[in-house]
């Protein structure tokens, strides 16, 4: 586990399986699909060094099961996909979301939908910021830029799962999986945990630990369900996570998450070089949404133009969260190439009209 | 252990296992998952591993394992036991873990994860419980289920042209590299019983040895849904079940076999 500050170069994939390492996340399963087996291909090789398991499991469906029976010792575990993977593993999610427990998913989503491409695309927003799979739950979803962040927010991912013993997401995609970029493998400081007495380790000394998601005694399930609102709504306080460019001063600010916040950046200096303010809201956590900080910037700014690789999933949490006075326009692609940042800056001189 | 009763010493022969909880079974009357959940207790007290003991439980009638057993239990998803369990056990490897299924979790929904379960060695306990029925969502077809046996979704008979054949978990599991012990038993008289007894026995022997998955197959009587009174039923499991599905040990590897 190297703690030094040294700078390397890594993809964005690699960078996830080192942070899991670095998180003390000994226990990875997973199935073989593009756009992001760097990840275990790489923890294959690091982790039985260090007294870890690996499993190539028989499907997504394995996969996300053993995760679930590995995070219920109370010990850190992990999976990744990619989106048709990520469908797969839905029922797991649920039932790891219903039982409370914590692991880190990660999805290098590809496009879709069926089949559909191994290019980035943004499409599994809806997915993963809605639970994504039967029930009335969520997940915690964060959402990297870099492939600094790719390291960083999962190791975060990690602490969060443990913190609110829920599933973590990160969701990347394909661009950010592949690209390689200079990355400080440094973990950032870790967060207070609880400790995890509910884990199944064998009854002994102490009364059977039980983890289940079926609750039939009535009211029972009521209760439980409102026990996980109150969770998530926690988190809406606590977790927020947010970056915003050039917003002081900006007469519109255009929200784009992942890759295609890159591209907007770059849209800020096509604008600036015209003249012309516009500014980035960058949300890091897809949920929670950072839907107060976006409310107070509408009190200010009143054009939004959401910026997203696909038809347009997130301009629906922009137009939740904002003002009723603002204006939110839409840009968006399905996937196949990314937009160019003059592409972009055109919407927004259209936007600005 | 001796007890006192009506002022005389007398010897305790028979007790509830300590693994098992104090508590009626909420099975339905002549059912036999309580004597095979029975026997799985037996067997933990035996080797005295309560403490160190993880349940798998599965959906179906034997979803409320939680209730019954007195040990650390994990409810999985329907089908995925065996991978719930593989990951429990590759979390803690000194730890004794086992999965309770019906057959429409292992025979039909969850035959890819219980396949590849035994097929990677993970050295763990299946139990399965074949009643050739779905108990739980009220009696309809099982992968298990009997040719020209009715249920409520083969109304006129299982028909292998439409429904294909009664699956043979614990032959087809035996073939795989991976299994090291696999058995079929009844627990219909009290001579399949004591060789039911053993067999679990054995089939945790295998994983507190180390030598490798391990799967006990029991034919279990559903009265309720087969339509029959408990002794009807059981005279079912001795006459048309285990003709068809043979009892015996398919497969008994040594720790020398791996060498």
């Amino acid at each position: 586990m190297d703690q030094s500050a040294e700078k390397i170069l890594a993809k964005g994939n690699e960078a996830i399986a080192m942070a899991a390492i670095d998180s003390n996340c000994l226990l990875y399963f997973g199935y073989p699909i593009t756009p992001q087996n760097d990840i275990p291909e790489y923890l294959s090789k690091h982790l039985p060094p260090l007294g870890g398991e690996f499993i190539q499991a028989e499907s997504e469906i394995a996969s996300i099961n053993l995760l679930l029976g590995a995070s219920a010792t109370g010990k850190r575990a992990m999976t990744s996909s990619s989106s048709p993977g990520i469908s797969l593993m839905q029922e797991g999610i649920s039932y790891m979301a219903g039982s409370e427990l914590p692991a880190v998913i990660v999805n290098i989503s590809r496009s879709g939908p069926g089949l559909g491409g191994i290019s980035p695309s943004q499409g599994d927003y809806f997915q993963a910021t809605r639970g994504g799979g039967h029930g009335d739950y969520r997940v915690i979803v964060l959402a990297p830029s870099t492939v600094q962040e790719m390291y960083e927010l999962t190791c975060l991912a990690f602490d969060l799962a443990d913190k609110y013993r829920n599933p973590a997401m990160i969701l990347g995609d394909a661009l950010l999986g592949q690209m390689k970029e200079p990355l400080i493998r440094k973990k950032p400081p870790a967060l207070p945990l609880p400790p995890k007495d509910w884990a199944l380790t064998g009854a002994k000394g102490r009364k059977p630990n039980r983890i289940k998601s079926l609750y039939l005694q009535e009211g029972e399930l009521t209760e439980h369900n409102w026990k996980l609102y109150q969770k998530y709504e926690r988190m809406k306080k606590e977790e927020i996570r947010f970056e915003c460019v050039g917003c002081e001063e900006a007469d519109l600010v255009m929200v784009a998450f992942g890759s295609m916040a890159r591209v907007a950046k770059r849209v800020i200096e096509l604008a600036r070089e015209e003249g012309m303010r516009v500014g980035l809201f960058r949300p890091i956590t897809l949920f929670p949404y950072p839907e107060k900080p976006l409310y107070e910037l509408s009190r200010r700014v009143k054009r939004f133009l959401t910026v997203e690789l696909n038809t347009g999933q997130m301009v629906e949490d922009v137009k939740l969260s904002v003002g009723r006075e603002a204006e939110v326009y839409f840009f968006g692609k399905p996937p196949g190439a990314l937009p160019t940042p003059e592409e972009v800056f055109e919407e927004v001189k259209k936007s600005m009209r | 252990m001796f007890i006192t009763i009506f002022g005389g010493k007398m010897e305790l022969v028979f007790k509830r296992p300590e693994s098992l909880i104090d508590v009626p079974f909420h099975f339905c009357p002549g059912c036999h998952h309580g004597i095979a959940h029975r026997l799985v207790a037996e067997a933990i007290d035996y080797f005295k591993i309560r403490e160190k003991t993880i349940g798998v439980a599965s959906v179906g009638c034997s979803v409320f394992m939680y209730d019954y057993f007195d040990i650390d239990v994990l409810e999985a998803p329907h089908g995925r036991a065996s991978a719930v369990a593989s990951g429990v056990k590759r979390a803690l490897k000194d730890r004794i873990v086992f999965t309770y299924q019906g057959d429409g979790d292992l025979g039909a929904i969850g035959i890819a994860e219980g396949i590849h379960t035994a097929n990677r060695g993970e050295p763990i306990t299946l139990i399965f419980a074949n009643n050739g029925i779905y108990g739980m969502t009220g009696g309809q077809m099982a992968p298990t289920t009997l040719l020209g046996q009715k249920t409520t979704t083969s109304p006129y008979g299982r028909d292998f042209t439409y429904d294909g054949y009664p699956i043979r978990m614990a032959e087809m599991m035996a073939t795989l590299e991976g299994s090291a012990f696999v058995a079929r038993v009844a627990v219909n008289n009290p001579t399949n019983l004591m060789k039911a007894k053993k067999a679990v026995r054995k089939a945790f022997q295998m994983q507190i040895e180390g030598i490798g998955f391990s799967f006990v197959e029991f034919l279990l009587a559903c009265p309720t849904n087969w339509g029959l009174s408990p002794l009807e039923a059981n005279r079912r499991v001795e006459e048309e079940m285990i003709p068809y599905f043979p009892l015996g040990i398919f497969k008994e590897r040594k720790m020398a076999d791996y060498l």
